[in-house]
């Protein structure tokens, strides 16, 4: 299960990264969702699919998931979270102004350098 | 007190100089100034007596004592000159300037802080036995000359001159400093008279060759020598008095310094001997040579300094030949060093009243360019006394000293022949070529530069002034240094023992152990000699070479401008701005694609090459958890959600699909027992996908063709390659679990502990709360930064373009 879960987490990261190379600003959040997710499951995967029971105390359960990736992840998705509601938001608002989700316009300008 | 704290007056009067040009503005703020060098040289003198019988001072002050930096003052024959240089030229220069610079016109306060500083560092230059001061010093002296050259900093001119000064001996100050630091690797000591002493098993060092280089370089760019002193003619923008001390008597001497200084360190290698040698005799003859094309009377004299400095080097080189034959104190080259210092002394005296009378022709005839003068001598007589008394000098003709110091150093050169050892005999002559037709053009621009400005017509019309006569005052400090001049040809031996042999000791320690035994006398006449008809040769060819000068001046057309060795620092300068320029806007295209392709080929190469380089690849199949098929179903879900975001030509499409790549990783969390985190997915991704669909919604509708991601080749590479890197380290990861997890002690003590059955819980705000705070401040920083966003439109103003907005 490991070694297809670890081929599964590289198509993510595959994709994830073909995406971030495109020209539109909203397919590049996109991508960055879905690079998450990759890790999310690399956490998993990498903590080990062994153990009965999921990590919550049960009476005469003695093989329990290991909890510590899952409080890991937890909070990481928490944060990606955050941090692609304001990405998104920042793109909408670069949309607004700049008028374009083009990454191949949105340069700086040459006065700027 | 020590004295090392004498060093530091005119740094000190610097500090309060500003305050008396402010306070008193009736007074030449340049009397205030002329405190610090008299005492210093009345100080100074004091010491003459006892250092000339072989005696020396310390005086230190412990800096850093911890790094054992301390700043080291150490008086012997060489410094003690030196010293007496600075101090005394000093005083004449500042002198000088009183009535040089105007006191209403002039910003006098800059000019005189600066040259105060620059007193300082080059008193510590000619003083410091630890090297890192001695460095500290050095730099000290690049700085001030820099802003000394750039003084009319309105001046385009002015301040090319004093950037190329800096460039060039800044360069030349790092080398040096490496050099250094080598030098304290290999002999365990800063001090250099500690290095000195046990010099002898330093040359089996392999830094040896590399300090001796490095530290040559330092030398070589600050006393101009070939194919560094390009920036000395450019520094010829600086006020005259600047020009007289600096780059003529003092700073160029440095250099000079540093090499007598390291002699006893580094003559026991060959290529000491010969770089020295042979880069001074060069220098010598390639500026005497390009004297005679200047048009300039400053320009004229820069090249002279060159020439000259060329030939006090290529004096040390010859006086280093000591340290390789058997009994040098026999033969004749204990005339070397004892030369080197004697026409040091020379050249301070003769070519800083030859700049003197350069500042006063400028001053008073309006024109410093040699076609517009001439006849000047009938307008101005003390003057052309003066310029005519240096110029002799420098030509080396008697009753001056110059011609004491010429002869020794064809004495110095002949005596190259008696040395056989080195297999010498075929360069010999070359040598002596090169020195005899360096001194016939130095004849050659010592004639042009006076009789072309004092003699023939005068062009009445070219001139911008009513040449006369400069005030007294003006003409005090040159007249002092063209009697001085005359005074050493006449006692040249008082001068030698006095201040001479203890400085020849200094250079050469293992020969002599007092001044006494300095086996030299001056005199103006040793018979018909060698060096007689050489000095007869020099004379009269260089008289003929001089009345020709019209017909072959033609020869310096011959080499165009864009080849000379300034055109090449100017290209060096260029490549560095717009090559440099060019390389990093190649790379930085201001494309974010670009800089991803930057990193993700990073990211592959350094990962799979550490892999692979290190063997760090294993894949352990022993211990996996077995497949079920519903994990094999969602696996096939997962891929058919991604490749539709990939594919989708709809952009909402693609939001969609990744909903449902979200939803299913939830699912994910589901069959790998992690029910908290399958919640959490399941109310994010909503959320997101609802954010997502809010953005895409909301926006604009101007230019939103819905296209398919185009394909390109490139960014697929990179990205499989991204992928093959991922699943490569995680299948080795997976493979090599070394340690067992920590995760028993939570699963045991969870309850006993805590008080808690969820374990992912009770690490999330008990065992490992720490996390759980800083992740709520995430998400507040994030929600505030969005409200920021929505919110706050400061640049946004009617009837401006928003795009506009920087």
């Amino acid at each position: 299960m490991e070694i297809l879960m670890s081929f599964v987490i590289g198509f993510l990261f595959m994709a994830a990264v073909y995406l971030m190379l495109s020209r539109s600003l909203l397919r590049i959040i996109i991508g960055t969702a879905v690079l998450s997710h990759g890790a999310h499951l690399l956490l998993l995967t990498m903590g080990g699919f062994g153990g009965d029971a999921p990590p919550v105390l049960q009476h005469g359960e003695t093989s329990y998931v290991d909890p510590l990736p899952q409080a890991l992840i937890l909070t990481a998705i928490v944060i990606s979270f955050g941090v692609t509601a304001f990405f998104l938001v920042l793109a909408y608002r670069s949309y607004q102004e700049l008028e374009t989700d083009n990454m191949n316009l949105l340069r700086g300008i040459d006065e700027d350098d | 007190m020590e004295f090392v704290f004498i060093l530091f007056i005119p740094m000190i009067l610097a500090m309060i100089i500003p305050i008396f040009y402010k306070k008193i503005p009736g007074i030449h703020t340049g009397w205030v100034v002329l405190i610090a060098p008299v005492v210093l040289f009345i100080y100074y003198c004091t010491y003459v007596p006892s250092i000339s019988v072989g005696q020396t001072f310390t005086s230190q002050f412990n800096w850093i004592p911890s790094l054992d930096i301390a700043v080291v003052s150490y008086l012997d024959g060489l410094s003690l000159l030196f010293s007496l240089l600075i101090t005394g030229i000093g005083t004449l220069v500042v002198f000088y300037s009183i009535f040089y610079l105007d006191r209403t016109r002039e910003k006098l306060h800059l000019f005189y802080v600066y040259l105060l500083l620059f007193m300082t560092a080059m008193l510590g230059v000619v003083q410091s036995d630890h090297m890192i001061t001695l460095y500290m010093f050095w730099e000290l002296t690049s700085i001030s000359s820099f802003l000394l050259i750039g003084y009319w900093y309105k001046r385009e001119r002015s301040r090319y001159g004093a950037l190329k000064s800096m460039m060039i001996t800044v360069f030349g100050g790092l080398m040096m400093f490496a050099a250094f630091l080598m030098l304290a690797e290999i002999g365990g000591t800063y001090s250099i008279r500690e290095l000195i002493a046990n010099a002898n098993g330093m040359i089996e060092s392999q830094l040896y060759l590399w300090a001796l280089f490095l530290l040559l370089l330092g030398a070589f760019t600050k006393s101009a020598q070939f194919p560094f002193y390009i920036w000395l003619p450019d520094a010829m923008e600086a006020p005259t008095p600047v020009s007289a001390y600096l780059h003529s008597a003092t700073m160029v001497k440095a250099g000079l310094y540093l090499v007598a200084r390291f002699t006893p360190i580094f003559a026991f290698s060959e290529y000491w001997v010969w770089t020295v040698t042979s880069v001074g005799l060069f220098t010598m003859l390639w500026a005497s040579f390009f004297a005679v094309k200047q048009t300039d009377l400053k320009g004229i004299l820069a090249f002279s300094t060159v020439s000259q400095l060329g030939l006090i080097m290529s004096l040390l080189g010859a006086a280093s030949f000591a340290f390789h034959v058997e009994n040098p104190a026999e033969t004749i080259f204990k005339y070397a060093a004892f030369a080197a210092i004697f026409h040091l002394i020379n050249h301070a005296t003769f070519k800083g009243s030859l700049f003197m009378v350069a500042g006063i022709i400028d001053h008073e005839a309006g024109t410093r360019d040699i076609r517009k003068l001439g006849g000047l001598m009938s307008v101005m007589p003390i003057s052309f006394t003066i310029a005519f008394i240096g110029t002799f000098s420098m030509a080396g003709i008697p009753p001056f000293n110059g011609f004491l110091s010429k002869e020794m150093f064809l004495t110095s050169i002949l005596s190259i022949q008696e040395f056989s050892s080195f297999s010498m005999n075929q360069y010999f002559y070359l040598f002596l070529a090169i020195a005899w037709i360096g001194s016939i053009f130095t004849f050659v621009y010592s004639m042009y530069f006076v009789f072309h400005t004092f003699i023939g017509k005068r062009h009445q019309d070219l001139l911008p002034k009513q040449p006369h006569e400069a005030p007294i005052g003006m003409l005090i400090a040159p007249a002092i240094l063209a009697v001085l001049v005359v005074v050493i040809f006449f006692i040249p031996n008082i001068i030698g023992d006095t201040f001479i042999k203890p400085a020849v000791i200094a250079i050469q320690p293992f020969l002599y152990t007092s001044p006494e035994e300095v086996p030299i006398h001056v005199a103006a006449w040793h018979g018909f000699k060698m060096e007689f008809w050489l000095t007869v040769g020099v004379i009269a060819i260089g008289f003929i070479l001089f009345k020709l000068i019209p017909k072959w001046r033609r020869v310096y057309e011959l080499v165009p401008d864009s080849v000379s060795l300034n055109a090449m620092y100017n290209l060096i300068m260029a490549f560095f701005e717009t090559g440099v320029n060019k390389i990093s806007s190649s790379y930085m295209r201001g494309s974010i694609r670009h800089y991803l392709h930057y990193m993700f080929y990073g990211f592959i190469v350094l990962v799979i090459g550490t892999l692979f380089l290190t063997n760090a690849f294993v894949l352990d199949i022993t211990k996996l958890s077995p497949i079920h098929l519903y994990e094999v179903i969602l696996i096939l879900v997962l891929f058919a959600g991604t490749l539709t975001i990939l594919l989708a030509k709809s952009r909402l499409t693609s939001i969609i699909a990744l909903g449902a790549v979200g939803y299913t990783v939830a699912l994910f969390f589901v069959i790998f027992k992690a029910p908290d985190l399958a919640l959490t997915q399941l109310v994010i991704e909503t959320v997101s996908v609802a954010l997502f669909l809010l953005a895409f919604y909301h926006l604009p509708k101007l230019n939103r063709h819905e296209k398919r991601i185009r394909f390109r080749i490139h960014n697929a590479i990179v990205a499989f390659g991204v992928g093959v890197t991922v699943t490569l380290v995680a299948l080795a990861a997976q493979s090599q679990k070394f340690v067992s997890s920590i995760s028993s002690y939570y699963k045991e003590t969870v309850y006993k502990e805590a008080g808690g059955e969820n374990m992912v819980n009770v690490i999330l705000v008990d065992y490992r709360g720490f996390d759980t705070l800083f992740e709520i401040a995430v998400l507040a920083i994030a929600s505030l930064g969005i409200i920021g966003m929505i919110k706050l439109r400061l640049t946004k103003k009617k009837g401006e373009k928003p795009v506009e907005n920087k």
